[in-house]
């Protein structure tokens, strides 16, 4: 897994890409938290567009990454989830929780 | 029935078994198993008691070393892999053992997160996320702080599932999952793997002898006897085959495990203690 960000005005994007799994996971842990609760970033979004792959330890990662975000009154948005990543969030239950928007565009403008 | 190649594994099969024999000391218990499991099979072994299928099922996930033959779990010969690989391809695999082996001095969410903070070096916040939403996935959501002491027979299995998901395995096998259960939580057990098949696609070696069930969940079955693989087949074809030992097995009255003849034996004539005495 690979983490790229890009700073627009208050908002953090990261390019995700690779699989976010068990080796991989904590990793975009520490950079959600850091971003809500050491910067105080309005807006993260995340964009999984290259993400082939996410198991437990990275939807756990999300959802500390989301508690965090709604901790200092932030939003973490997500884009680009593929079939695989969204069938994954939807087995727990976890769609209608987070912010989901179709496109980069969407994300940093609702 | 399936026609097994004896030379040549199936590149794309997740589990390719080639004349598999194992022994304890100088009694050879399987004599030479072949088959394949494709990816998002449900495979069920069947057998009565003493034909082979629970060492069969020990031999998969290594805890038997077979005496030849090959054992190919995603593309490795585990039959022949040092114990460090073993392990690297034991987390790939989750095991649901008889009688739920749940550790009765922790509660359910420290078993479920047991493998977590064995093999893992996640942090314990996301350690307990991942452990709820593995109890969520088996119908046990909020029972994480519960000792297993007081959860019923079809709840311990249950979390004994969950713990067997925690680390997201590929392959998950089940020994006797319905194994002294009442009918109507066996369902629920069914059930409960019917799901995890549609929802992960993953792919399920399950070992019963519980016909009723093996119907409802597999997609192809196995049927060993006296350690030889006796046929080989999706349900319909187990179903109309002629063969006399299929034949014989599947159309017999539900006779009991020899344990359960031992347990009976016992309920039959354990001395009597009146009361007050």
């Amino acid at each position: 897994m690979q983490i790229a960000a890009r700073h627009l005005d208050k908002v953090t994007i990261f390019d995700i890409s690779g699989d976010i799994d068990l080796a991989t996971s904590p990793q975009l842990r520490k950079a959600l938290l850091r971003e809500f609760r050491e910067l105080k970033t309005p807006r993260v979004v995340l964009n999984l567009g290259a993400v082939r792959y996410i198991d437990s330890s990275g939807v756990a990662s999300l959802v500390e990454g989301l508690k965090a975000s709604r901790e200092v009154r932030s939003r973490l948005i997500l884009f680009g989830l593929n079939k695989t990543v969204r069938e994954v969030l939807q087995l727990s239950r976890l769609v209608k929780i987070f912010e989901i928007y179709e496109d980069e565009a969407q994300s940093v403008a609702s | 029935m399936d026609q097994i190649d004896n030379a040549l594994t199936q590149p794309e099969a997740m589990i390719s078994l080639r004349n598999l024999r194992v022994s304890y000391g100088d009694s050879e218990i399987l004599h030479g198993i072949n088959f394949d499991v494709m990816p998002g099979e449900t495979l069920v072994i069947l057998g009565g008691s003493g034909s082979g299928k629970s060492t069969l099922l020990r031999t998969l996930v290594g805890l038997e070393r077979p005496s030849s033959g090959e054992i190919w779990l995603k593309g490795k010969n585990i039959a022949a892999i040092s114990s460090d690989e073993m392990n690297a391809i034991r987390k790939k695999i989750g095991m649901s053992f008889q009688g739920g082996a749940l550790f009765g001095s922790m509660t359910v969410g420290e078993n479920v997160a047991l493998p977590l903070r064995e093999h893992t070096k996640l942090e314990e916040t996301t350690i307990e996320i991942i452990l709820r939403l593995k109890l969520d996935q088996v119908g046990l959501a909020g029972f994480e702080n519960y000792m297993p002491s007081q959860l019923s027979g079809g709840m311990k299995k249950r979390a004994a599932v969950a713990r067997a998901l925690a680390m997201d395995p590929e392959i998950l096998f089940f020994d006797e999952p319905s194994a002294g259960l009442d009918p109507i939580i066996a369902a629920g057990v069914d059930q409960l793997i019917l799901e995890l098949k549609q929802a992960f696609h993953m792919t399920i070696i399950v070992v019963t002898h519980e016909l009723a069930s093996a119907f409802l969940i597999a997609d192809r079955m196995v049927l060993i006897d006296k350690g030889n693989v006796v046929a080989i087949g999706s349900t319909e074809e187990m179903r109309s085959s002629t063969h006399p030992r299929v034949r014989q097995f599947l159309d017999r009255i539900a006779e009991p495990e020899v344990s359960q003849e031992l347990d009976y034996l016992q309920m039959l004539t354990e001395e009597y203690r009146r009361p007050g005495r």
